[in-house]
C-alpha cells in the first residue's frame, strides 16, 4: 500500500523570508525519493508541508491525488520519523510501537501482537518490554521505524533520521532502510543533507537550494549530468573552470577560460556569449606529463597527494592559483614529486558546461 | 561536604557546617522536640508540672476523636474541623491544578518567549505584596457591598447581592489565589522541558489533543504536578491568614483550632498534639502524592 505525493507550485513564506519557492514535485507511489540540500534550503519545510504540520502559503499538496488542504497531521496517511526520533521515553518499546494502534482503538491483545510482528520486521524481536532509554542509537532507530510502520502509512516521511548515528551504523542503516522500503513498498520521502545517503538509497533525488528545486533525477543522472552549477558543486567532488561560452555546436560548448579554450557538453539553455563554468569530476580526469594533442587540458602544479589506498587524490594548483584535483587509480605507477608541473586532461564528453550568470 | 572542603578550606567549612547545624538544631529540631514533649503531657497548672500527676499520656491526641460515635454519626467539633480542612485543602489543590494547567501549557508551549516573560512578570507582581494585604483585598472584593456584587448586579447576572464570605467560597477563592504560583511554576517548568517533537509525533500517529495530553504531556509533567499539589495542599492545610480573614464561623480551619487551644484555651499540650496531627497529615499527603505520581523524594525536593 502506497500512494504518490504531489507538490503543485507550493510556496511557503515565514514573515518576510520565503522557505520554499514555487516548488512542484511528483513523487511516485512506492518510490524511495530523497530531497537533498544544505541546511536552510527548505527541505524540512517540505516535509512539514507533506506531513501536515504546516500549510503552504500558496499551492497544493496532494497525497494519492487528493488535496490535503485542511487535513491535519493526525488524519493524513503519512508517518513521520523525526530527526531526534521523538520516541516516548515514558512508554516501553512495545507501547511506543503500538501507540498509533492504541489511538485507532485496536484492542490491546491485537496491538501487542502487531507491535511484536513489527519489532521482528525491524530485527528487534524481544525488545517489546524494554525501556526506550535502554536501547542503543541504532535500536532506537528501528523502534522509530516500527512505530511509524504500525499505522500502515501510505507515505513515510523521514527527516534526516540517520544523522545522530556514527558512521558505521549509518552505512548499515542505509541498507536496512532501503530493504524495509523494498519489503513494505511504502513511498519513502527522505530528507537529507548527506549526498552519500541520497545517492545510495534513492530511486530519485531532488536537489534543493534556497527554497528552489534545482534538479530532479536518478542518482546517476544527478551525479553524471548535473543541470545547474549548484548541483554540480554540491553533489560530489568537482573541478570548476569558469569562462565565457564561445560557441555551442553538436551538444558541445567551447568555453574560453583563463587556461585556454576547453570543450565540454553544453548544459541546458546554454548560448554563445554566456558566462559559464566547466565542471569535470576528478575521477574523469587524467594526469598528463605533456599537454595532449587535442588541447583539452589545463596546466597545473602538483601541490600534494592525498593517498586513499585504492586511489590517490592529486591536489593541483592551476595557473591562476585555483585548486584542481585529479583522481589517480592506484595501478602501481609512480606519482610525480610535489611541485612538479603536470597537465589535467579530460575528454569533452566527461565535462559539462553550465551557465553561471544566474548565480549572481 | 567534600565539595565544600575543596571550595572553602577546613576553617570556613567548619564554620558553615556549624552555623547550619546550630540553625537547624536551635530553630527547627529543638522547638519540634519541645512540642512533641508537650504533646504527651497532660495540661496541668504550673505548680503541678513535674509532679506526680505529670505522666506521659496519649490523651491529647485521643481528645481529637473524643465524642466520635459512628453509630449515631456524631462527629466532635475539632475532628469535624480537621476533616473539613483536609477536604478544603484537597479542593483548593484540585482547583489550582485545573486552573494552572492550561495557563502553564499556554505559557510554556504556545506563547512566544517574550510574551511568556511578560505574562510571568504580570503573574508575579501581585505576590510582591504581603499575603495579609492580598487576602484583605479579596475580603474587599467579595464583601456584601463590594465591587464583585456591584458588578454582577450592574450586568444583571444577579438580582440581590450574594454573601460570598459566609460559606466556604471565600476561603477557597482566597487560598487558590494565595498559592496559585506554587502550582503554576512547577507545572510551567515541567511542561517547558517537553520536547516539541513528542507532541508532534503523537499527533502524526493520529492522536487527538485529549489523548496527547493524557498519554504524553501529563505523564511528562508528573513531577511538576506532584510538586505543585504538595505545595498547594501543605500551604492550604497550614494556612492561617486566609481562613481567619475570609472564613466565617462555619468554615473554621484546623489551624484556627490549634491557635485556639494554644492561646485561648491555654492548653499547650493539646495545641501541640493537634499541630503534630496536622504535620502528620501533610507528610501523609506528600507520601500519597509520591506514590500516586510515582515520583521520588529527590524530584519533590527539586
Amino acid at each position: 500500500m502506497s500512494q504518490s505525493v504531489e507538490l503543485d507550485r507550493v510556496t511557503m513564506r515565514f514573515g518576510a523570508s520565503t522557505a520554499v519557492r514555487d516548488v512542484s514535485l511528483e513523487i511516485r507511489a512506492g518510490e524511495f525519493f530523497s530531497i537533498l540540500g544544505p541546511s536552510g534550503c527548505g527541505k524540512t519545510t517540505i516535509l512539514r508541508l507533506v506531513s501536515g504540520f504546516a500549510a503552504p502559503s500558496s499551492g497544493r499538496v496532494l497525497i494519492g491525488g487528493k488535496d490535503m488542504a485542511g487535513i491535519g497531521p493526525n488524519r493524513r496517511p503519512t508517518a513521520l520519523i523525526f530527526q531526534n526520533l521523538a520516541l516516548f521515553p515514558l512508554m516501553s518499546v512495545g507501547e511506543n510501537v503500538a501507540f498509533g494502534l492504541e489511538v485507532r482503538g485496536v484492542p490491546k491483545v491485537e496491538r501487542e501482537r502487531r507491535a511484536r510482528d513489527l519489532l521482528a520486521l525491524v530485527a528487534l524481536p524481544d525488545a517489546a518490554d524494554k525501556r526506550v532509554d535502554a536501547l542503543s542509537g541504532g535500536m532506537k532507530q528501528r523502534v522509530a521505524i516500527a512505530r511509524a510502520l504500525a499505522v500502515e502509512p501510505q507515505v513515510m516521511l523521514l527527516d534526516e533520521p540517520l544523522s545522530a548515528l556514527d558512521l558505521k551504523l549509518r552505512q548499515h542503516m542505509r541498507a536496512e532502510l532501503r530493504a524495509i522500503q523494498r519489503r513494505t513498498g511504502v513511498t519513502f520521502l527522505y530528507i537529507t543533507h548527506d549526498q552519500g545517503e541520497a545517492l545510495t538509497m534513492s530511486d530519485r533525488i531532488a536537489v534543493m537550494a534556497r527554497g528552489v528545486v534545482e534538479q530532479v533525477g536518478t542518482p546517476a543522472a544527478i551525479y553524471d549530468r548535473p543541470e545547474t552549477p549548484f548541483v554540480a558543486g554540491f553533489v560530489g567532488e568537482t573541478n570548476a573552470l569558469p569562462g565565457r561560452v564561445v560557441s555551442v555546436a553538436d551538444g558541445l560548448a567551447r568555453l574560453d577560460t583563463a587556461r585556454g579554450p576547453l570543450l565540454g557538453r553544453a548544459g541546458p539553455g546554454l548560448v554563445a556569449g554566456a558566462v559559464a563554468t566547466l565542471f569535470v569530476r576528478p575521477e574523469r580526469t587524467l594526469r598528463a606529463a605533456t599537454p595532449p594533442a587535442d588541447g583539452q587540458s589545463v596546466p597545473a602544479v602538483l601541490l600534494h597527494v592525498d593517498f586513499e589506498g585504492s586511489f590517490a587524490m592529486l591536489v593541483l594548483a592551476g595557473a591562476d592559483g585555483g585548486r584542481l584535483s585529479v583522481q589517480h587509480r592506484n595501478d602501481g605507477t609512480e606519482l610525480p614529486p610535489e611541485g612538479a608541473g603536470v597537465h589535467l586532461a579530460f575528454a569533452p564528453q566527461d565535462a559539462v558546461v553550465l551557465a553561471t550568470a544566474a548565480e549572481g | 561536604m567534600d565539595t565544600l572542603l575543596r571550595h572553602y578550606g577546613p576553617v570556613l567549612t567548619a564554620a558553615i557546617v556549624t552555623a547550619t547545624a546550630v540553625w537547624l538544631l536551635a530553630l527547627v529540631v529543638l522547638p519540634y522536640l519541645a512540642m512533641i514533649e508537650f504533646s504527651f503531657h497532660p495540661n496541668l497548672p504550673v505548680p503541678q508540672m513535674g509532679g506526680p500527676n505529670d505522666r506521659y499520656t496519649l490523651d491529647n491526641y485521643a481528645s481529637l476523636f473524643r465524642g466520635l460515635d459512628l453509630a449515631t454519626g456524631t462527629v466532635p467539633d475539632d475532628l469535624r474541623v480537621f476533616l473539613r480542612t483536609i477536604w478544603g485543602a484537597s479542593l483548593v489543590t484540585a482547583i489550582s491544578l485545573c486552573l494552572c494547567y492550561p495557563v502553564a501549557w499556554y505559557l510554556a508551549r504556545v506563547a512566544a518567549p517574550e510574551r511568556t516573560a511578560f505574562l510571568l512578570l504580570l503573574l508575579v507582581i501581585p505576590f510582591w505584596i504581603n499575603e495579609i494585604l492580598r487576602t484583605f483585598s479579596w475580603y474587599i472584593l467579595l464583601a456584601y457591598n463590594g465591587p464583585l456584587n456591584a458588578l454582577l448586579k450592574a450586568t444583571g447576572v444577579i438580582d440581590a447581592p450574594v454573601r460570598w464570605l459566609s460559606g466556604s467560597a471565600g476561603v477557597l477563592v482566597g487560598m487558590t489565589y494565595a498559592f496559585l504560583l506554587f502550582m503554576l511554576f512547577p507545572l510551567y517548568n515541567a511542561l517547558e522541558t517537553l520536547d516539541r517533537n513528542q507532541v508532534e509525533a503523537a499527533r502524526d500517529l493520529g492522536a487527538g489533543t485529549l489523548r496527547i495530553h493524557a498519554r504524553i504531556v501529563i505523564p511528562h509533567a508528573r513531577p511538576g504536578i506532584a510538586v505543585g499539589c504538595v505545595m498547594v495542599f501543605v500551604l492550604s492545610a497550614s494556612s492561617y491568614v486566609v481562613p481567619a480573614l475570609l472564613g466565617s464561623p462555619g468554615t473554621r480551619w484546623f489551624t484556627e483550632t490549634i491557635y485556639q487551644w494554644f492561646f485561648e484555651g491555654q492548653d499547650w499540650p493539646r495545641g501541640s498534639a493537634y499541630a503534630f496531627v496536622l504535620l502528620a497529615l501533610c507528610i501523609g499527603f506528600i507520601m500519597l502524592v509520591m506514590r500516586v505520581f510515582r515520583v521520588g523524594l529527590d524530584e519533590i525536593a527539586k
